[in-house]
């Protein structure tokens, strides 16, 4: 018995317009990212049911470790760099060209003001190696981190948001105390960092 | 992949100029769901905070909160929380209750406390999914209602023992509880000599 022959389709699709748009969309995320900067140490943040979300711009962020460890970062380099020098005359400290360079483009900063040029003088690998160890002192006798705090808002002016990344675990002590610093600065309105948690209807609601 | 079945001999073999696209799209799609991925998931949320300025919380002005409205809650080690409703009483023993962060522990007692807020609070999102009121009115409506005259006040004592996400949890509890009036306190001696005479075993 003779079978109708289908005719073969040729079943070949023609990725062109998909592979264009796709480049699209890649290049579209590529620019709009903003990748996470390295921290000096991790910080494991607690959950909230907060749904703010952490401005972009002219963000302060202060970094609390589980051991009580104070690193800040701020976002601008040219921002940074004046916040040095305005730390440097309060420590006289001198500072090259260089070490104001590097200093804009690292990632967080933590050294006390009197390690800063030993520190600096370091070959950047081995400066985040050694970073987790030190921290802004808080302590009242050599409260540097008010400083710091200071000089930025100085520089930054009204605009500047101040945002604390702590861990879960870190004692409510070392909050307590950089909490304290702000406040005694006059820097009431701040953020707290967390990450979200969803909260069920039913669990919200309770008994009601 | 072209059918080259009626061709002459003689004639010119024309190459195929098509080229597979497939792998490049694979590879970008990969890449694609990276980028979207890593995006969405950067963003951290962020609790917005006003602490009292250090020179205005005087003893007097913590006092001045009526008993009925007051609810002072202590955070202390191993995530639990001790709260006592009013004024404290130090001569009833057990005027000290322990919770925890659970939904039946501290949230549905302040659900309890702040009962017809969180009700109000309800109507209101509820007309807001609905598109009845824009999202402004509804956010003005919303902190009226949080800060309308009889609602609790919280005051959140954190112990030395408690940690960071303690005192999220706490700040947490506020927000889902629709409580508009709360505020970080250090504790005092006082607090320190009540829960040393508690029955829990505090510090």
């Amino acid at each position: 018995m003779a079978r109708p022959t289908l005719p073969k389709r040729d079943t070949w699709i023609d990725m062109t317009p998909m592979s264009d748009v796709m480049v699209l969309l890649l290049t579209f995320f590529m620019l709009t990212s903003t990748f996470l900067k390295p921290e000096p140490v991790t910080v494991n943040t607690p959950m909230s049911v907060s749904e703010i979300k952490i401005p972009e711009k002219s963000v302060f962020s202060i970094l609390i470790s589980p051991q009580g460890q104070v690193f800040l970062d701020l976002d601008n380099p040219d921002d940074r760099i004046s916040v040095l020098e305005k730390m440097a005359t309060d420590y006289n400290i001198s500072l090259t060209e260089k070490e104001k360079h590097d200093f804009s483009i690292a990632t967080s900063f933590g050294v006390p003001m009197q390690n800063f040029k030993e520190f600096m003088s370091l070959p950047l690998e081995k400066q985040n190696e050694l970073l987790p160890n030190y921290g802004i002192p808080t302590d009242s006798l050599n409260n540097q981190f008010k400083g710091w705090v200071q000089a930025a808002r100085d520089v930054k002016g009204r605009d500047m948001i101040i945002a604390i990344k702590a861990d879960q675990s870190t004692p409510y002590t070392h909050i307590k105390n950089v909490m304290g610093s702000l406040q005694d600065l006059r820097e009431n309105r701040y953020n707290l960092i967390t990450s979200l948690r969803e909260v069920s209807e039913e669990e919200r609601l309770g008994n009601l | 992949m072209a059918d080259k079945k009626g061709k002459k001999k003689g004639e010119m073999k024309k190459a195929d100029t098509r080229v597979n696209f497939t792998p490049l799209v694979d590879m970008i799609m990969l890449l694609l769901t990276f980028f979207m991925l890593a995006t969405t998931l950067s963003k951290p949320q962020t609790m917005e905070i006003s602490m009292p300025a250090k020179d205005k919380v005087t003893v007097e002005e913590q006092n001045e909160v009526k008993a009925s409205e007051a609810f002072t809650i202590y955070l202390g080690a191993g995530h639990k929380v001790y709260y006592y409703e009013g004024l404290p009483n130090i001569e009833e023993p057990d005027y000290l209750k322990e919770t925890d962060f659970s939904a039946n522990g501290l949230r549905s007692i302040l659900i309890e406390k702040n009962r017809n807020i969180v009700q109000q609070v309800r109507e209101l999102e509820n007309r807001k999914s609905l598109l009845q009121i824009s999202k402004e009115e509804y956010n003005k409506q919303l902190s009226n209602l949080k800060n309308s005259k009889g609602s609790p006040v919280v005051i959140i004592k954190p112990l030395e023992s408690s940690t960071y996400s303690d005192m999220i949890a706490a700040l947490d509890e506020m927000l889902i509880t629709s409580i508009g009036k709360y505020a970080i306190v250090d504790i005092n001696d006082d607090d320190k000599t009540m829960l040393r005479n508690s029955s829990f075993p505090v510090n």
